[in-house]
């Protein structure tokens, strides 16, 4: 059967500035194909207020609004008001912004959007880096990872923290809809998000964006890396809504080296650091799947 | 309608009779009323506007200008170390273009901690690219708003402006006020036109990355744009004036420097407080004056050469010290004079710094030191920190 | 190079971005085997580049490569399940 499995117009044209195989870019494109041409995006300091292009240039086929590294919550609020106070309530609000402009200088931000319940959309692509500024260690950074300020020296080796639980932070505010996506299943990014767009109120994304640049990956196998997190564990593909867990992949679990050692951010590792990493991810599905099942509770109705 | 308001209400009302589309803002003490007078007239429906409540001075800012790229009037208020904190935002506002009118009461900076009036944190804000107003007394306040927004939204202008007034002097304190109707503002200011805006139908990008080929254009036509403002300040100052009957001086506010021989130069409520001691000294033939530094940025640079070329010498009083060198307006004032042939001498005078009361006789201290500088022609120095406790503080300065 | 003059207030970017031609970067060129083809359009929908396009997918089209735009990732070759894309090396001109 031909057909295609997302939507077929593009809203984000070529000629950006993205490197080869940006999952960044890939999770734009899908994003866009979902919120159409009703939207309107803040973008802050991150990778993606570059691969639109430089003046007067833009791949970009809405308006969108260049905004501080640390206030894309803010500024999505700030756009809200103006089209409510104008009484245009039908415009998608988009915030777009990297993972070091979410969980670490932009969170201020972001919690203060979320809880003061505008109808907006915060989307965060994360690539578990800085990587616009050239491969810095974020809150985002996993344990073990290389980044340019996690060298592998001699007396320290690497990233020794874990990822932030981003998720759990965001769903602490108890807003209607929060969800992982992943660049490796666009049509399950984009049925997340068009489910979204009829929920009122503020709405969060973490999608997975493999970087080949910054994880020191070849840029062909950015999709396979971001299955490959998913059916390894290291990131996996739910949703929340009204406080109810939903796991929306449930793979076979393949071994987390496959994963590992694909990306030269990991190559340093000694098996038994694989094995610490593998357990942690491990803890973090089981813990997960007891919420999925701890939230079904119907007599806790719809708490969020 | 007159009624007897603190500088705070006069802010909320101003902001209440400009009808801004959005506000956002977070409270910072001496400000705070200003917040509480806006939720009440929020929520008793007096003003109709989105009010978004946010975690921060800085994320103030951010939704400001994120509101104004949809071509909607925005308005905040903050003080001190909460302007600090918006700094980053306050050049993006500019950059962007986008008029966005604050308030900000003066307040000094911390450590050690102080509530009280400083101008330091509006000087901060200096290079900004914002334009910068000081009030002298809360009709000031509550008038300047208005002017502000006309200002600030001409599309030869667009840039952001923000109105200082003094904390607990002005914030705090009662006076009357004359309270326009809310016909006679519409009529003086219409609802916000942008020239270009976020619009689904026309979609564009604003503020992305430059390259070094164009960048110095960029802010070229922001330095433009500041000099466009000095006519417009006089121009909406004239028009203000005719419509409402009051009028601020335009860029610099003289007060009697007409024949003037020596005269005290400065801003915010000190202001007042020279005005008061002029009147005494002229009873007494002195030919003293005030010029009020009404409009910092675009900062005054003709009006202080043409006032200077009339004078024999200008006593500075500022309340803020710009650390390394000497107060920023004396700093300020130099430079206007250097290229000139006018030599006078300039003494500058640090006063009241963290609220400390700079009274009458304060100033009758100041002038008797000027005087005698007019009339010998020669400075003993050229700083001076009026009231500083150094153990052996003479008795005018007590 | 603009003059003040020419430029508006603030940097407005309307220019599509297709005008900058990122075919360039690449130096290696995919290249759809068509007898291999299934129509699946995997290479389409993981083009980060927006460089490949189908015209028809109800009437079998085949996915078309826009090497102005292509970068030449190798997304569409590896993710092909029918390894029905090669990448070759550009020629150095």
């Amino acid at each position: 059967m031909a057909k295609l499995t997302i939507p077929k117009e593009e809203i984000m044209s070529p000629g950006h500035m993205g490197c080869q195989g940006c999952g960044a870019t890939m999770a734009m494109r899908y994003a866009l194909k979902a919120l159409g041409k009703k939207t309107m995006i803040s973008v802050p300091a991150c990778c993606w207020a570059i691969i639109p292009g430089a003046w007067p240039n833009t791949c970009m086929q809405i308006p969108m609004q260049y905004t501080a590294f640390e206030v894309t919550g803010a500024s999505i609020s700030g756009i809200r008001a103006a089209l409510d106070s104008q009484g245009m309530q039908d415009v998608n609000v988009v915030g777009w912004a990297g993972d070091g402009g979410t969980v670490d200088i932009g969170i201020q931000a972001l919690s203060g959007m979320i809880e003061r319940g505008h109808n907006v959309i915060y989307i965060c692509y994360d690539n578990e880096a800085y990587m616009n500024t050239g491969i810095q260690r974020s809150g985002s950074t996993p344990y073990g990872a290389w980044t340019t300020t996690t060298p592998v020296g001699t007396t320290e080796y690497w990233e020794e923290g874990q990822k932030k639980n981003l998720m759990e932070i965001v769903v602490a505010h108890r807003l209607p809809y929060a969800a992982t996506a992943s660049v490796a299943y666009p049509e399950d990014f984009i049925k997340k998000l068009n489910k979204c767009l009829e929920i009122p109120g503020p709405k969060f994304f973490q999608v997975y964006a493999p970087c080949p640049t910054g994880w020191k990956s070849s840029p062909e196998l950015s999709m396979d890396l971001a299955r490959k997190a998913v059916t390894t564990r290291a990131f996996p593909i739910y949703e929340v809504e009204h406080g109810k867990y939903k796991i929306n992949r449930k793979p076979e679990k393949t071994p987390l080296s496959e994963y590992l050692m694909l990306q030269g951010r990991f190559k340093h590792l000694p098996e038994k650091e694989v094995e610490f990493l593998d357990a942690h991810y491990e803890k973090e599905w089981k813990a997960l799947l007891k919420l999925e099942e701890m939230t079904q509770d119907e007599s806790l109705g719809n708490f969020m | 309608m007159r009624k007897v308001v603190t500088g705070n209400m006069a802010a909320a009302i101003g902001a209440k009779l400009c009808k801004p589309d959005v506000i956002s803002a977070y409270p910072i003490t001496p400000q705070t009323t200003i917040v509480e007078y806006i939720a009440d007239f929020v929520a008793d429906g007096s003003l109709k506007t989105q009010y978004v409540k946010v975690e921060s001075e800085h994320s103030a800012m951010a939704a400001c200008i994120s509101a104004s790229n949809l071509g909607v009037r925005t308005f905040t208020a903050t003080s001190s170390h909460g302007l600090l904190l918006m700094h980053e935002m306050l050049g993006w506002a500019s950059g962007a273009r986008l008029p966005v009118v604050m308030v900000n009461v003066n307040r000094a900076i911390g450590p050690p901690w102080s509530v009280w009036v400083d101008h330091l944190d509006a000087i901060m804000q200096r290079d900004t690219g914002w334009i910068h107003i000081f009030a002298e007394n809360n009709q000031e306040v509550l008038d300047s708003m208005i002017m502000m927004y006309k200002i600030c939204e001409d599309h030869d202008v667009l840039l952001p402006g923000m109105i200082h007034e003094d904390a607990f002097y002005l914030s705090h304190t009662s006076e009357p006020v004359d309270i326009p109707d809310q016909s006679k503002v519409d009529e003086f200011l219409p609802k916000y036109k942008a020239l270009v805006k976020m619009d689904l139908d026309n979609p564009l990008g604003f503020g992305s990355l430059v390259m070094p080929d164009n960048y110095m254009e960029f802010r070229y036509k922001i330095a433009l744009a500041m000099d466009n403002v000095r006519e417009k300040i006089i121009e909406v100052d004239a028009d203000f004036k005719r419509l409402f009957g009051r009028s601020y001086g335009g860029m610099l506010d003289l007060y009697r420097c007409e024949d003037a021989e020596y005269v005290l130069l400065g801003a915010g409520t000190t202001a007042s407080t020279v005005r008061e001691v002029v009147d005494e000294l002229r009873e007494q033939g002195k030919k003293v004056g005030l010029a009020r530094l009404r409009v910092f940025r675009p900062f005054p640079y003709e009006e202080i050469r043409k006032l200077a070329r009339s004078v024999k010498a200008i006593g500075v009083f500022e309340r803020a010290f710009a650390f390394g060198y000497m107060g920023p307006f004396m700093a300020e004032i130099g430079g206007a004079l250097y290229n000139t042939d006018i030599r006078i001498p300039i003494k500058d005078y640090i006063i009241g710094l963290g609220g400390r009361d700079v009274r009458t006789k304060h100033i009758h201290a100041i002038f008797n030191d000027l005087e005698k500088i007019a009339n010998s022609g020669k400075l003993d120095k050229e700083l001076k920190w009026f009231g500083l406790n150094d153990g052996n503080r003479p008795e005018e300065e007590m | 190079m603009k003059t003040y003059q020419e430029i508006t207030i603030t940097p407005i970017n309307n220019v599509d971005s297709r005008a900058v031609k990122t075919g360039a970067w690449r130096t290696w060129r995919p290249v759809l085997i068509p007898e291999k083809c299934i129509h699946c359009y995997k290479c389409w929908k993981v083009c980060p580049d927006v460089a490949i396009s189908v015209e028809s997918p109800e009437e079998k089209s085949l996915p078309v490569w826009d090497y102005d735009y292509c970068k030449g990732c190798g997304l569409c070759a590896f993710e092909c399940p029918k390894d029905a894309i090669e990448m070759q090396r550009e020629v150095d001109q």
